[in-house]
């Protein structure tokens, strides 16, 4: 045995000791897609339309309220787009008080005037693109928080394709009603001081048909029992006392009648302005607005500072879903679900089994063909087509890549390519044979012929499973890895070790015989 | 064991009939296709629901569809997997407000509300699926877009590697294939999805890789035979790697049909469309992708030699060409 050959065996024992000890043992190495497992696999959109129009209202709100400060009261606002508002009725000697204000908020929104004291503004475009992204980001944060909570194992959370559009897949996950209500609601919690109410209708609440200045109608169920009534409404404050923001930590706790509740305590700059404000108010009403309904509105008895309650008719289940979400953080959008893919954990064993026996299956023809055809020479293939699943086991190991069901399909491909590397190399050693070269030349002429091939064939194939995997989602991306990786063990597999394996059988024998 | 020892097929006196078949099983196909309405699309691509029961008690497609008269729309009630399962799949059509938060699972719960009620026998609900109309588009829109760059960069390749016209007939080959899958997936009522898009692409990749392989002969023969006309280097190589051809074909078959009888019912589309692909694919190999590239160039140039008749041209040399192989190689 030569001393390349000798480097070369050590080299291949090396890497089929480090590949095997890298997926030992398999059932706890091999991350299973969901397809194998069962869970959810979710898309969603994220409205960003809602965190420009909150923008927009508050920096229209703001204008206003600065303009009828200076004493311009016949100025209206309103929104034109979720991006876009109008201030009309600016009197010219009120002029230079809406520049001065608009100042403020000219980097935000380009402003055009118009006619009559009309001014329209509108966000500009790399501002809002950037608000939209910000948006997608801080959901996909708090989703992520969310879905921890839930104690869901290796679950991802990632943006998908379109700009607004989350993924989710949750592997395991069996109630999936439970996880989509966890994760979609807003849980946006605002404390706001009760002007009036609660009444049955909204027009009790308004003065001359319209809502006083710096106040707001929010709906919410009667303080009592929920059956008892319909809706009723509150007139409060615009600005809360505090929000979700101001939350240091939430947690299920129970209400003095010892029905479930929702404890939460406040980060130290909320709870100086909560305390001020609960000094000053004692005897009113203080709103608990959750998504803009209020669930309950106490009275409030004294100072409260950094700890505070919300009860409001919940379940055991809500409470404690309530305290998550609200731990998380509020979302900064509402959320749509555009895709929905459940499967059960029973389904993904089925296919398991389905696709090992279809493996099996197709490796155990594979082995009896080769032999068949080749003889000695396909135990050789065999060896090699071994080496190279193992090799590609241990490397998806290696990169945390997932394996699904289409990645099975990958792998019985793989087995394919490996065989064809395989099959052109022993045929051309043939040819070379009948050429009457000697076996030694014959094998080396073999191989090196037809490399050029294989390098070929395999480029062509791994620039298909590049777009494959640039376009894929989920399962077909599985498939594409499964398939890329065997392209390339392959390489190694049909050409160093094989050509390797026949190196060590010609050594031995000095009539170089060769069984193909 | 040697299956095919030195060859001689003249498989290039074939290429006019095998364009005219091909061509024929095409034009079949996609009149047949136009009849139906196209490929049907599965959810991935149209948006819907799939719903899977997995019942206690056999439960015939009747019995469901019947409970299902309540829920509006045209519902596809079907069995699924083996019979022992006792498991049907329930697709159900796009809801237009699908879009706006929960109403995407309505149909869903809608399905099994609806069938609690009928008394059937208890299941469970072991798969959903709810696409909706914007993903729908949007995946099929990445669909088509995989397909076609991957056809375009692998053009790329093949120009560059090899020639302009060898590039061609590869990519003829190529679509030959993907129109043949699609007419046999047409003919047996398989919903295009996600899964048959992936077995389209891998057969791209397959049938491309069987072509090089020859590609890569003619290359080397047409050095080592300078004088030769192209069709009969090609012929030649054709020949010499067709027992590769063969074995490599068959046994990536046997892989399969294990994919299709064995691998479930999530992946029987997908081994169905590889199926297919592979026997059109080892085929246009053969007949399409050469032929196309010797048509080609017999235009470009060599106007004289097309005034012999074409079975001539090929018959007389091919002999002496078989012979001549052995000592040059």
């Amino acid at each position: 045995m030569n001393k390349s050959l000798r480097w070369r065996i050590l080299a291949i024992a090396g890497v089929i000791a480090i590949c095997a000890w890298a997926i030992y043992p398999p059932s706890q190495t091999v991350r299973l897609g969901l397809d194998l497992k069962g869970g959810v696999h979710l898309i969603l959109r994220v409205q960003t339309d809602d965190a420009l129009r909150l923008e927009t209202e508050t920096a229209m709100e703001r204008l206003r309220e600065e303009l009828v400060k200076g004493g311009a009261a016949s100025v209206t606002a309103t929104a034109q787009s979720v991006s876009e508002f109008q201030i009309a009725g600016v009197t010219p000697d009120h002029d230079a008080q809406l520049r001065q204000a608009a100042a403020e908020i000219e980097q935000t929104y380009d402003r055009d005037s118009g006619v009559n004291g009309t001014y329209s503004f509108k966000m500009k475009p790399n501002i809002a693109n950037q608000l939209r992204t910000e948006t997608v980001d801080q959901a996909i944060r708090t989703i992520e928080r969310r879905v921890n909570e839930l104690g869901v194992a290796e679950p991802i959370v990632a943006k998908q394709g379109a700009q607004d559009q989350i993924m989710v897949e949750l592997p395991g996950v069996t109630d999936v009603s439970h996880a989509k209500e966890i994760i979609r609601s807003t849980s946006l919690l605002e404390l706001k001081l009760v002007e009036q109410g609660p009444v049955s209708s909204k027009e009790q609440l308004m003065t001359n048909g319209a809502v006083p200045p710096d106040t707001e109608i929010v709906p919410g169920v009667p303080s009592g029992r929920a059956a008892e009534g319909g809706t009723v409404y509150y007139l409060v404050h615009r600005v809360p006392v505090v929000s979700g923001r101001d939350l240091r930590t939430a947690k299920p706790s129970l209400d003095e009648n010892n029905r479930p509740a929702v404890s939460f305590s406040l980060k130290p700059d909320g709870a100086t302005k909560f305390g001020n404000f609960t000094g000053s108010n004692i005897g009113r009403y203080l709103a608990i607005v959750l998504d803009k309904r209020v669930v309950s509105a106490p009275v409030i008895e004294g100072r409260i500072s950094d700890e505070g309650r919300i009860a409001g008719n919940f379940t055991q289940q809500e409470a404690q879903d309530l305290s998550l979400t609200l731990r998380s953080g509020a979302l900064p959008a509402s959320l749509t679900y555009l895709e929905e893919r459940t499967i059960g954990p029973s389904l993904g064993a089925d296919s398991i089994r389905a696709g090992v026996v279809a493996s099996l299956v197709g490796l155990g023809l594979v082995v009896l063909f080769m032999l068949a055809f080749y003889k000695l020479s396909g135990i050789n293939a065999i060896v090699a087509m071994t080496v190279n699943l193992l090799v590609l086991m241990a490397l998806m190991v290696y990169f945390h890549a997932t394996m699904t069901l289409p990645g099975i399909a990958g792998f019985i491909l793989t087995i394919g390519m490996g065989v064809d590397s395989n099959v052109l190399i022993f045929e051309r050693i043939k040819e070379e044979l009948l050429a009457s070269k000697g076996v030694r030349a014959a094998v080396q002429a073999g191989f090196d012929r037809v490399f050029l091939t294989i390098l070929d064939t395999h480029v062509a194939s791994l620039i298909a499973a590049a777009f494959l995997f640039q376009f894929g989602t989920g399962p077909i991306r599985g498939f594409a890895t499964t398939l890329t990786i065997g392209l390339l063990t392959n390489v190694f597999t049909s050409v160093f070790v094989s050509r390797a394996l026949f190196e060590v059988v010609l050594g031995q024998s000095r009539t170089a015989k060769i069984s193909i | 064991m040697q299956i095919l020892h030195n060859t001689n097929f003249d498989f290039i006196r074939w290429r006019w009939h095998a364009l005219i078949l091909s061509s024929t099983l095409i034009i079949a196909g996609l009149i047949f296709a136009l009849a139906h309405g196209g490929v049907p699309l599965g959810i991935d691509f149209s948006g819907g629901t799939l719903v899977v029961l997995q019942f206690d008690q056999p439960v015939h497609e009747d019995q469901v569809r019947k409970a299902l008269d309540v829920v509006p729309g045209d519902k596809v009630v079907q069995k699924y997997g083996d019979d022992s399962a006792h498991q049907i799949m329930i697709r159900l059509p796009q809801v237009n407000d699908a879009e706006k938060g929960f109403s995407l699972e309505r149909g869903a719960t809608g399905a099994s509300d609806a069938i609690k009620k009928a008394g059937l026998p208890s299941f469970k609900v072991i798969r959903t699926e709810v696409v909706g109309p914007v993903v729908g588009a949007d995946l099929q829109e990445k669909g088509l877009y995989a397909t076609l760059f991957s056809i375009l960069g692998l053009t790329v390749y093949i120009a560059l590697r090899f020639r302009l016209i060898f590039a061609v007939g590869a990519i003829i080959a190529t679509f030959h294939d993907i129109f043949i899958v699609f007419t046999m997936l047409a003919f047996f009522n398989y919903e295009l999805s996600l899964n048959i898009v992936a077995a389209v692409l891998t057969i791209i990749g397959y049938s491309v890789n069987d072509t090089i392989v020859i590609f890569d002969r003619v290359r080397e023969n047409a050095r080592l035979l300078r004088r030769e006309p192209l069709d009969k280097v090609v012929n030649l190589s054709v020949n010499q790697t067709l027992g590769r051809t063969i074995i490599t074909s068959g046994v990536t078959f046997l892989s399969v049909v294990a994919l299709y009888l064995f691998g479930g019912e999530v992946l029987r589309g997908f081994a169905f469309a590889m199926i297919v692909g592979i026997i059109s694919g080892t085929y246009s190999t053969v007949f399409i992708a050469a032929t196309i590239a010797i048509i080609l160039s017999g235009r470009k140039a060599s106007a004289g030699r097309a005034a012999v008749p074409v079975e001539e041209a090929v018959e007389r040399p091919r002999r002496t060409g078989g012979g001549r192989n052995v000592r040059v190689s």
